[in-house]
């Protein structure tokens, strides 16, 4: 059914694997932790270039080592990036990660330190990143459909005014545009803690509600009780949940659950940084509910546009992916200006509707598309995470 | 219609959300289910801070609150319509 939504379109960079891209930034990657300062300083050498210092990347293993690849790789390949230095100690896993990025199409150079010293590697590097930025920087917006957007969303410091206000905003938001084809993706598996019973029962089908409920007790068991000392009521909720009004887990994952709408349903479950692979709609990734290591995972997982409501104010942002905040907590609003990029407030107020909050998320994240610089962007936000599974060997 | 000074997501539900800022013990305050437009009165008994908890009927130790229509924990203490819910009487079924 043809509806306004289906005919917005944004000026986006098209990617060779046809992908689109709303950012065209041009990355210097680490491998691992001991790369960063040679990525630092080619960023610095080479102007309109970005390193992604991390803190892991050595001795890792197993399914731990997967995930680190699968971030570093999906980082890379991420359509808001033109192109791509890959540094890391090592020839090994620095190829790796340059092969993986490579299958996109789009430039990419690795350059290992090992034999060669950081000053070398350094100077090649930087010349190849400075090839890269003449590169990306004569590459032109064009006309994409809204259709072609990944839309990934997260909340954080949340209060009982996302739950009222911004959380189903874009819940309105992914009602309106996954009917249009684009991607979507929500996750914070801590989070969902007594709201599991809604998000199996929100699965396109049965069996992958199941396979949902599998993987949300799995966490449940296999961490949570695993290594609770307490409650978990300085956790989850945060202190900020609590000064914001929320108590419970229970209220905090019901709060939560609204980002995904009154009648959109998850068609498959990803494993953190997985690309989705089976066609447009809304996905769950297995994610942690801590804001810079979940929007890292969705980043690397492909998705280009960042939805992050905030009640008591999480500043976050991510250095390839724009993340537009929505409050609608007055207080924040007022406090926190500079870092919200839609106030939502309106709608505690009641002279804002739901539906209303939601074109105006879908406006946003077309201005956002087409360029503007969200809050956390213009403010230096540039949290890039990973996520580690457990201690390296 | 003036602004609420506190909402209520599902008629089911036990407790509404403080709103507004600044809102103090005595204030008789104008409340809205979201989910049918319904509009109720309370009289708020404690200072409550915006976005924090009212208790809507008498809520005894031990009783489920109810919001969004859900479960969200018990009371381990009681409280009185308009008085303040959260950490201090209601607590976490869960971990």
């Amino acid at each position: 059914m043809a509806s306004k939504y289906g005919n917005y379109t944004f000026k986006g960079y098209r990617r060779d694997n046809g992908r689109v891209g709303v950012r065209n930034h041009v990355v210097i990657l680490p491998v691992d932790d001991i790369s960063n300062a040679a990525c630092e300083a080619v960023a610095n050498n080479i102007k309109g270039t970005m390193a992604l210092p991390h803190a892991y990347g050595r001795l890792q293993f197993g399914p731990d080592l997967d995930l680190h690849f699968r971030t570093m790789i999906g980082t890379g390949a991420n359509p808001n990036v033109a192109a791509c230095v890959v540094i890391g100690i090592e020839p090994g896993w620095t190829k790796r990660i340059v092969d993986g990025i490579a299958e996109t199409g789009k430039p990419v150079a690795g350059f290992s330190i090992e034999q060669n010293g950081d000053l070398k590697t350094i100077m090649d590097a930087s010349r190849a990143a400075k090839g890269f930025v003449h590169y990306a920087t004569e590459l032109q917006r064009e006309e994409c459909s809204i259709s072609e957007l990944w839309v990934s969303t997260k909340c954080g410091e949340s209060d009982t005014t996302t739950g009222l206000g911004s959380c189903p905003t874009v819940g309105n938001m992914y009602d309106k545009l996954l009917p249009e084809g684009i991607y979507g993706v929500f996750g914070e598996t801590s989070e969902i803690t007594g709201g599991e019973h809604i998000c199996k029962e929100r699965a396109a089908t049965p069996e992958i509600g199941e396979r949902w409920y599998h993987m949300w007790k799995a966490y449940q068991d296999d961490v949570i009780e695993a290594n609770k000392v307490d409650d978990l009521s300085e956790s989850q909720p945060t202190k900020g949940n609590i000064e914001g009004g929320l108590t419970t887990i229970e209220e905090k994952a019901l709060g939560n659950l609204e980002k995904i709408g009154r009648v959109s349903r998850y068609i498959n479950i990803l494993e953190p940084a997985e690309a989705p692979k089976s066609g447009p709609g809304l996905y769950y990734m297995d994610t942690s509910s801590a804001a810079a290591e979940c929007v890292t995972l969705m980043a690397a997982g492909g998705y280009a546009v960042h939805t992050f409501p905030t009640g008591q104010g999480n500043v976050v942002g991510n250095p390839i992916v724009p993340v537009i905040k929505i409050s609608a907590n007055p207080r924040t609003v007022r406090t926190m200006s500079e870092h919200v990029d839609l106030d939502v407030s309106g709608i505690l107020r009641r002279d804002m509707t739901i539906d209303q909050a939601g074109d105006a998320l879908v406006e946003m994240i077309v201005r956002t598309s087409n360029g503007r610089n969200t809050a956390a962007e213009a403010l230096g936000h540039r949290e890039f995470v990973m996520t580690k599974l457990y201690r390296s060997a | 219609m003036s602004n609420p000074h506190f909402l209520v997501h599902s008629p089911k539900d036990n407790v509404g959300v403080v709103v507004v800022e600044g809102l103090t013990a005595g204030t008789e305050m104008l409340g809205v289910v979201t989910e049918t437009d319904v509009t109720l009165t309370l009289r708020a008994q404690h200072d409550i801070p915006i976005g924090h908890k009212v208790a809507l009927k008498p809520l005894t130790d031990g009783e489920t609150v109810v919001k969004y229509g859900e479960d969200i924990g018990r009371m381990v203490a009681g409280a009185a319509p308009g008085e303040h819910v959260h950490v201090h009487n209601l607590k976490t079924k869960r971990w």
